[in-house]
Order: C-alpha cells, then structure tokens, then sequence
C-alpha cells in the first residue's frame, strides 16, 4: 500500500474521529458539567443538600462508570436509535460515546469543584449572594483550571473510546486500523494510524495543559 | 446593635452553644475569647446565620434573623460585613474584582462599581493594588482586600473571624490598628473573636469569655475588670497563685486618670507600713492604664491602708491567711 492509497483512508478516519469526538464532547460538557454540579451542590454540607438524591445520582454515575465502553455501546443501541432515528454511522456513535462519558466527566468535575475552599463558599454567603451566583461567579470561575484540566482528560478518552466505534459502523481510526492493519496485514498503515493517534492525544493534552497554566492564578 | 439571646447549637450530640446571651452595644468593638472548640466560631456564624441556630434568637439592628426568609436573609446579610481567618479571597479574580463582589450581588451599576471599588481600595491603603491577584499579596494586604471587601456594602456591623490568627504580630497590629480607625471614624460596630488576648488588649471596648459554648462572663472591659475574681483579669495580666495573706491590687478603669499616682509611696508615707512587691504586670487596656499588682504589707496599719487604696477606686483582694 502506497502512500497515495493511505493518505485519503487517513483523511477520512481522521476526520470521522474528530467528528464523533467533537459532538461527543460538547454533549458531554451539556451533561457532565450540571451534573458534577449536583454531586457536589446536593452533598449533605453542599449548597443545596438532598442525601437521598445525592446517593441516587451517585449510584447511576457509578453504574455508568462501571460498564465497559464496548458493552454500553451495545446496551444502549435503542436509545441511539431513538435519538438519531439510526443506530450505524458516525452520528450514531456520538450517542453511546456522550452516555459513557457523562458519568466520567460528571466526576471529574465533583473533583475539581472540591477543590474550591469551603471559606471561599461561605464567605459568599455572608455576602448575600444566591446560590445560583454562588455556582456560576464563584464555584466553577473558581475550579476553572480544574475544569479545563477536566475536560482535557475526558477528551483523550473519548478519542479513545471512539476506536471502539467501528463495531456499530462510526468509522474513525480505529476503525481503519482494525479493518486495514489487523484483517489486512497492511502493518504500514496501522503503525501510520497510530501515530496519528498519539499525535491527536499529545495535542489535546498539551492545549489542554497549556490554557489551564494560563487560568491559573493561584 | 447585636442582641443574641438563648441561643443554642447542637450537632448531633454535640452541644456547640449552650443558651449564649450577647449584648453588642452600637459603635463598639466586642472582643470574644476562647480557646478553639469554645464555640466562638459558631456563634459568630450565627449572628448571620451561616449557622441555622438550633434555638434562641439574633436580633443585629432590631431585625430578629431567625425570622427572615431566604431572600429577605440575603438582604439582610449584605449589610453585615464579614471577615475570616484565611481571607476567603477569589483567586480567580483581582483585587479589584474581588472588592467589587459584593457589589455585583446588591445589583450595583457597572459604572459605578469602579468608583466605589476604588474608594475602598484607597480607605484600607491598597490604592496601587486593584489589579493584583491575591496570590501576589502578602498575608496582611490580602486581609485589607477582605476588609475593603467587607465593607463594600456600608455595612453598620462587622464580624471578623479570626482575622489576625494567621498574620504575624506586626501585621496583626496594622489591621488592627485598621479596624479600630474603622470603628472610630464610621461608628462601625465590631463583633471579633479569637483566642489571642493581645487583641483583646489592643482594640476592645468590652469582652466576653467563653468556654464549653457558654458565656462565662461579658461586659465592658473596665467593669469586668473591676470585678473580684475575673477570668478576663486573670487572663489579662497573669500573676501566681497568690500566697497566704498576701494582697492584689487591681488598677481597673475607674482609675484613668490618676494611674501614674504613686498610690504604694503613698500607702508607706501615711500608714507606716512595709510594702513588698511580689509580683505585677500593668499595660492599655481598652485605652486605660490598668493592671495587677501583688504585694505583701507588713506592719503599720494594714488594714487603714487597704480601704485608702479601695477609697482610690482600686480592687484589693485578701488571700486568706
């Protein structure tokens, strides 16, 4: 296989990742972020305690967290297929990628809230601030490098849960590297994918790292 | 200006405030003191009810708090200023944007933000300050930012946790020194605790002392002073146990004025007697000389010479023989 056969194969595949992960994330972000929000705003000294609620969400993040990628997006077939209409294809993959980040992320950014002083909290409240100001001028301003960190971390992941997307037809590198370099033998191809792979997560990580140092002011 | 009445706290099986009484009287500073786990840091907590009283009511300039709604509470808290130990600063925002928090909460103006920010900046001496971050400040102008912050919304009352423990002693002084300016130019009422007594000493017009979450004495420093068998005297200038027989002169407020009368040459002079000085410690408290002093008389007419020193306005106690 020559150059000039990979190139477009790698093109595509690049490209059916970068969509699958791009959609992935900003559902993951929509989702994952309120409820990081309500893991820590519903904790018994939080903003707003609910217990019982707590242990629910608590519970279904875990259960999220605890299935293997390749085995949710199998389980989750029939909501794929009720929210995009189709359960093959790059938008179809999009749909399992988000449900099996959320719980990730959503932790994640209870971590990174934590971090905020609990002084810094209060000392809102003494101010007289809502808690609605209290969480969006306070709580995530203040957790924002955390939060990019955060984010970071979830987006390599889900450039590497979505290899696994070529079994319901997403496409993506590793896709290609299954169905070239593993079913083919075109080992050329597959060190390529690879490498392309690396490269893709180094950038991300290092963006990412890059604009969390600039946020921090500590 | 702050009345605290019954008021009880309880976690679980823990007793935090055992029906505290506190009286606040308007422009003063009132110092509580106590060792950690007194309780103090929760009743300061509850006089803005960042604690939820268990019982009793808090009453800061006529407004029973325990009665207010959420949003009234909210309203009611922008016009008490707060304080704390560790700043409890915005890292994330300047100094400037930190100041102007709370004015973003009472809903104040973009423009007139600034003007107002930067008055305060220039009242706690922070002027060339507005666009650091607090990671860039020492621990006392991160405390002044606090102040200023505190302040934004002319608050009548403030309430400060602590907010010296975690600066050194000559930091500790200028805010302190900050504090009382406050309290005398804007008649800024002042609730502090905290377990240093040297605050006690440098700005305080009356204190309490607590332990175990109850008040074991309060009022203003000169009677307290004035009072056989004070804890806050005893605290105040430490002196040992006192020997058999032996005599302790306290110098309380009612003797301003007077305090460099060499009341013991006096004592000698007129009653013949023999003075010996055991032991004594005399400093400002709440702006007036007073002190302690341990002596033993011997001979002449002791006992004249101890009603001339309590005719002078001094607190003489006997040890028993």
């Amino acid at each position: 296989m020559t150059w000039s056969d990979m190139s477009p194969l790698l093109w595509e595949a690049t490209g059916q990742t970068a969509q699958m992960v791009a959609w992935a994330t900003l559902f993951t972000v929509l989702f994952g972020l309120p409820l990081g929000v309500a893991l820590v705003g519903t904790d018994r000294s939080g903003l707003f305690p609910a217990p019982f609620a707590r242990r629910i969400l608590g519970l279904v993040v875990n259960i999220g967290r605890s299935l293997p990628f390749i085995v949710l997006m199998i389980a989750v077939i029939p909501v794929t297929r009720l929210i995009t209409g189709t359960t093959i294809g790059t938008g179809a993959a999009a749909v399992p990628l988000t449900i099996g980040a959320v719980p990730f992320f959503a932790r994640l950014v209870e971590t990174a809230l934590r971090e905020v002083g609990r002084d810094v909290v209060q000392a809102a409240q003494a101010m007289g601030a809502s808690r609605a100001r209290i969480v969006a001028r306070v709580l995530l301003p203040e957790a924002l490098p955390g939060l990019i960190a955060a984010l970071t971390v979830t987006i390599v992941t889900l450039i590497s849960y979505s290899a696994m997307a070529g079994v319901i037809g997403g496409g993506g590198l590793g896709d290609l590297a299954v169905r070239y370099g593993y079913q083919r033998f075109e080992t050329l191809l597959m060190i390529v994918t690879v490498v392309v792979l690396v490269v893709l997560v180094q950038a991300v990580q290092s963006l990412g790292d890059a604009v969390a140092r600039r946020l921090t002011r500590r | 200006m702050i009345e605290v009445s019954g008021l009880r706290k309880v976690y679980g099986s823990v007793v935090a405030l055992d029906g505290v009484d506190l009286h606040v009287r308007q422009g003063e500073i009132f110092g509580v003191l106590g060792r950690s786990g007194a309780g103090k840091s929760t009743l300061l907590r509850c006089v803005n009810l960042l604690e939820r009283p268990s019982g009793g009511s808090v009453v800061v300039g006529g407004r029973d708090l325990t009665a207010l709604g959420e949003r009234e509470l909210r309203r009611a808290r922008q016009g008490i200023g707060m304080i704390h130990q560790h700043f409890a600063l915005l890292s994330s925002r300047t100094v400037a944007g930190n100041v102007a928090f709370p004015l973003e909460i009472m809903g104040m103006p973009r423009d007139r933000r600034a003007a107002r920010v930067e008055e305060l900046l220039e009242l706690v001496g922070l002027a060339g300050k507005a666009g650091a971050y607090p990671a860039q400040l020492s621990g006392g102008q991160k405390q002044r930012v606090g102040i200023a912050r505190a302040l934004a919304g002319s608050p009548s009352v403030l309430l400060s946790d602590e907010a010296t423990s975690a600066l050194d002693p000559g930091t500790t002084q200028s805010i302190l020194a900050l504090l009382k300016r406050l309290n005398r130019e804007f008649g800024l009422t002042i609730l502090l605790i905290t377990h240093e007594m040297d605050v006690i000493k440098a700005v305080c017009d009356s204190a309490a002392i607590m332990s175990d979450g109850r008040i074991e004495e309060a009022g203003p420093i000169p009677e307290l002073l004035a009072t056989p068998g004070s804890r806050l005297t005893e605290e105040l200038f430490p002196l040992a146990p006192p020997e058999p027989g032996s005599v302790t002169i306290t110098f309380t407020g009612a003797y301003s004025g007077r305090a460099d009368e060499p009341v013991v040459s006096q004592v000698v002079r007129k009653f013949d007697v023999d003075v010996n000085i055991l032991g004594g410690a005399l400093e400002e408290v709440a702006g007036v000389s007073a002190g302690r002093l341990r002596v033993r008389l011997t001979g002449g007419e002791s006992e004249a010479a101890l009603g001339y020193l309590r005719d002078r306005g001094l607190l003489v106690e006997v040890a028993p023989r």
